[in-house]
Order: C-alpha cells, then structure tokens, then sequence
C-alpha cells in the first residue's frame, strides 16, 4: 500500500534501457535477413571478391608449395595457406563495414536506425552478424576453390558448425573493429585510407601466411594480440586438423566479440550525432 | 487530461560553437499537422533529432505524447515513425524488403507482419513497384517508400524532416497528398519541417516559423496572415515580417538540396 506512486514507473525507466536477450536476437535476425536479401539481390559480389583469395591460393599457394621454403610440419603449403587465405577474406568483407557505417550515416539510414526501438549495441550486434553472414558466403566459395585446387578439408559436420562459428566470430569482431574505428575517424575516406592501412598490418602480423615460430621475436609478441591469429589457428585446427588450442582460440574470439560490440556501441551515439 | 503529442520546454542545442537552437517553447496537439518552418540552417532538424532523442537532451525538456524523451527512450520510439531529410530507403533492397526491415525492427507481430508490410505500401501507391529494387525509384517513389517504412509500425506520431526537398512539383504534390490521406485515416499527428512556405500555406494545421535557432512566430497559417493585416498576404510575406529580411542563406539551401540530390542519384 505504502509503494509510492512513482516507483513503477521510475522502474519502467530500466525496462527501456535494459537489453533482453530475446530483443537483441530478434534485431540480429532482422540486419542478418537484410543482408541475405542483399546477397541474392546481388550476387555478383561474391564472385568479384573471391578472385583474390583465388590468386593468393593458385599463385602464392601452389608456388610455395613446390618451393617447400616455409615449413609446416608434414602439411602441405596450400593446405596450410587455405585456412590462412579464407580468414583473410572473411577479415576484408568485415572491415567492410566501417566504411559501410559512415556512408550510412551520411545517407540518413543510420538515424532512421536508431530511431527504431532498438538499443545501440543489439544494432552493433545485428550488423555485427550480418558481417558475419557475408563472411560465410565468403568462405564457402574460398572453400569450394581449395577443394577445386586439392586442398583436402575435413567434412565432419561437428568440426565445419565449429568453423562456421570461428567465421561468425571472426567477421563479427573485426565489424566492430572497423566500426569502432569508424566513430573515431567519422569521414569516409580517412576511413577507406584506415581500413587499407590496418588490414594489411592485421594479416601480415599473423600466422595466415607462415607459422609463428618463423616470425622475428617482436613480430611473435604482436602475433599474441592479434585475433586474427587465434581465428586461424581456430580454422586451421578445425579444417586440416593441424594443432589447435581451441578453447583458447574461441575464448579470445568470444571475449574480442563481446568487447569489440561494446566499443562499438559506445562509439555509434557520435556517428549519429 | 490527455498529454499533448509533442512537448518541448526552452530547448537549446549547440554544435561546439555553432547554437542551432536557441530556447524552442513548442506543444504539438494529438492529431494536427505541424509544420516546422524556416529557410535552410534555421534549427529545424537539429529540433527534429533532438525529439527523436538522436541528440542528448536533459531530462524534463521534451516529452512525446507525456514521456520524457530523455528517460523513456526506448518507449518514445515505439510511438515515433520518423523520415529523415535524405532519401534514405535501401536501394539495393526492393520496396517489400524495405518495409520489412522496419516492421521486424518495431516488432510488428509475425502473423501481421505481411499484412501490414502490404498495406503501408499500398497507402503509398507502391504496390506495383514493391517487388522492385530501390535504386529503380524516382525520387518522388523514394519518399513514398520512406513514408511506407515509417508507418508499418502505425506510429502515433509521423516526423518528417523535408518531406519534399529535392523533389519535382508532381512528386511533391503527391507526397502531400498521401501525408494527407493518412492523417485522415488514422489521425496520427504529423510534425514536419519545411521551407517551402507555399507547401505548409496548404498543407498544416498550424505553424511555427523558425529562425536562427529561435521559434518566433505560432498558429494556423491563417492567424498568423490576418495578423500581418494584409489579406492577400501569404505565409512567405510573414516570414519576411518576422525574420525582417528575406528567406536568406540561399546558399546554404543549394547545399542541402545538391546533398539531397546526390543521394537520389546513388540510389539510382
Ligand atoms: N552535425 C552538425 N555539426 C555541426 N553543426 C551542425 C550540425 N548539424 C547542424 N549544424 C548547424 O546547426 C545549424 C542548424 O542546422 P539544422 O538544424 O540542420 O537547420 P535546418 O534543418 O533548419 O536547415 C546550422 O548552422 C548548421 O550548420
Ligand atoms: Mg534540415
């Protein structure tokens, strides 16, 4: 009897701003069917960009592999490379999105967004899985063409739902990444000049190309911060069965997920300002 | 005692060291058309985004329909459908897609959703093109579909920033003749902006002429000519009065229909 009258509402106050795990995953599928519906709509792109992981694999992969300069431990160069490149790929759809971000912005998609009811980090999340949607489409054709060149990956259904997962992850945090990036820059071609200048750092700094051991001391230390890393070494393990720390691997991708989404999300009130 | 639809008490904004606006005393009535008016740089959309809470606003400045936009965020949005200035529709996603997108981001429940996706595209005459991609619309189609994106969640109050900027005469005509309808229909409250004062002269219940990031002048259009004491007056020739001096920052105009044009021609 004695609740004052006020208290209802000031607890509704909580209710807005409170995300429940049933609203984020209904704004995740709504961005993740927008983007399906972009891919069929426009199927093109996924050829145009998988030429260049079709050239890392045919030239750089099958050159190598004859060279047998890189040492891999028993595995052939292009089955090792195959993980590697498909990461890659997956890493330039996402980064992608930091430049999708501020052209949205700058169309007003982005405040028509934000006036919808939905809290900034489930829109961060929905865009950061349908990054994650393109990603697969992505690594499903790079996979098809590392078949097509022999590459022999595994087709266990628990071990390729764990790469869909690792892809997920991957494409998920490095959105946030570039979108996250993209609240700090806020012009667009600051944006593309930083997308260049951060994904090639990113790739050649990992175990994409080479194994860890091989890389200089300081470069091995970089190496440790670099998600991009433990999402190959994640592939590599699962795909080709090369040795994998895996509850490592997904820990570090979770926790740069989740951290990648809140950075993001702080970062997205300044885009729509 | 039912809220009003709009509430803003003194609101200020500034850009850094630019004020867009300057003290704004506004209340929008359940189920009028208000237009927001003023030339180019008046504080229209800087109003505007801060009642969508786009802009941080403290507490206790702006309620829509009597919740505080500032506390209540969430819960305003439900009610708001809003249009920005640019044309802002997906083109590479056909009408049907667009609407969609907005009927899952307001939770338009599954079993209505076709229903209703439908429905507001038909209330914008785009049953025809729905199938089609965005980027194949005119102009004037554009802004329908917005329209159409925005009232899939049969929002209580309809914002719309230019609703016809950037348009040719027909397309205007028809825009306006659809927010017309719509009011008629379901009588959802309106609040937009423009500067074209023949469009408002026509089109709004009331009127607040906006200048320098000040609102001067409220009321119907026709108060607001009797009171310049010349009947054959327009709504332009009391904005001429009020601002003393013409729809100045022309310049600045072109800038913003050349940007409104840029994005109609990216969407095709
Ligand atoms: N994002 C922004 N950053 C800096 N200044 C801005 C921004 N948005 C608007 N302004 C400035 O605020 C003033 C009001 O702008 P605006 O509200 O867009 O006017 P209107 O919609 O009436 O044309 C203008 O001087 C404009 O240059
Ligand atoms: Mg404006």
């Amino acid at each position: 009897m004695s609740v004052p009258l006020a208290a209802p509402l000031a607890g509704s106050v909580d209710v807005d701003r409170r995300m429940s795990p049933r609203l984020v995953l209904s704004r995740v599928v709504a961005l993740c069917i927008v983007e399906i519906q972009k891919l069929s709509h426009d199927r093109s792109e996924l050829i145009t960009r998988a030429v260049q992981p079709a050239l890392w694999l045919v030239i750089f992969g099958t050159t190598f592999t004859k060279l047998h300069v890189i040492p891999t431990g028993g595995v052939p160069y292009l089955d090792f490379l195959a993980p590697g490149v498909l990461a890659q790929s997956v890493l330039f759809v996402s980064i992608f999105y930091g430049i999708q971000i501020i052209w949205e912005r700058d169309a007003g998609v982005l405040a028509k967004l934000m006036v919808t009811p939905t809290p900034r980090a489930a829109l961060v999340t929905g865009k950061a899985f349908a990054a994650g949607v393109r990603g697969l489409a992505q690594a499903v054709v790079v996979y098809a063409i590392a078949e097509l060149l022999g590459v022999r990956f595994t087709v266990n259904p628990l071990r390729l739902l764990g790469v869909v997962v690792v892809v997920l992850l991957g494409a998920a945090f490095f959105c946030c990444l570039s979108v996250t990036i993209a609240g700090l820059v806020l012009s667009r071609d600051r944006m593309m000049g930083i997308g260049q200048a951060i994904m090639m750092p990113l790739f050649f700094a990992s175990n994409a190309l080479y194994p860890v051991e091989l890389m200089p001391g300081w470069l091995q230390v970089i190496n440790h911060f670099n998600p991009l890393s433990y999402q190959v070494e994640a592939l590599r393990g699962l795909l080709i069965g090369t040795p994998a720390r895996l509850p490592l691997d997904f820990g570090v991708l979770i926790l740069a997920t989740v951290v990648g989404i809140a950075a993001a999300s702080g970062l997205l009130a300044r885009l729509a300002r | 005692m039912t809220s009003p639809a709009v509430e803003v008490r003194d609101l200020h904004y500034k850009f850094g060291e630019t004020t867009a606006v300057d003290g704004v005393d506004l209340t929008v009535a359940p189920g009028e058309i208000f237009g927001l008016l003023g030339p180019n740089g008046a504080g229209k959309t800087t109003t505007i985004r801060a009642i969508t809470a786009l802009l941080p606003v403290p507490a206790g400045v702006i309620e829509v329909f009597g919740l505080d936009v500032a506390k209540r965020r969430m819960a305003v949005r439900r009610l708001i459908g809003y249009v920005p200035q640019q044309l802002s529709a997906d083109g590479s996603l056909s009408g049907v897609e667009n609407v969609s997108l907005f009927a899952r981001l307001f939770d338009v429940p599954r079993g209505q959703r076709k229903a209703k996706v439908s429905e507001s595209l038909e209330m914008m005459g785009l049953t025809e093109a729905a199938g089609r991609l965005a980027k194949t619309y005119s102009g004037g189609m554009i802004r329908r579909l917005e329209l159409a994106q925005a009232l899939v969640s049969s929002p209580q109050l309809l914002i719309l920033d230019e609703p016809t900027i950037g348009l040719d005469p027909i397309a205007r005509g028809s825009v306006w003749e659809r927010i017309a309808a719509v009011r008629a229909e379901t009588g959802m409250t309106v609040l937009l902006t423009t500067h074209y004062m023949e469009e408002a002269e026509q089109s709004c219940d009331r009127v607040g002429l906006m200048h320098r990031g000040l609102l001067g002048k409220l009321g119907t259009p026709r108060e607001l000519i009797d009171e310049l004491g010349r009947p054959e007056a327009t709504l332009e020739d009391v904005f001429r009065a009020y601002s003393g001096g013409s729809l100045d920052e022309e310049q600045k105009g072109l800038r913003d229909v050349r940007a409104t044009r840029r994005t109609a021609g990216r969407l095709g």
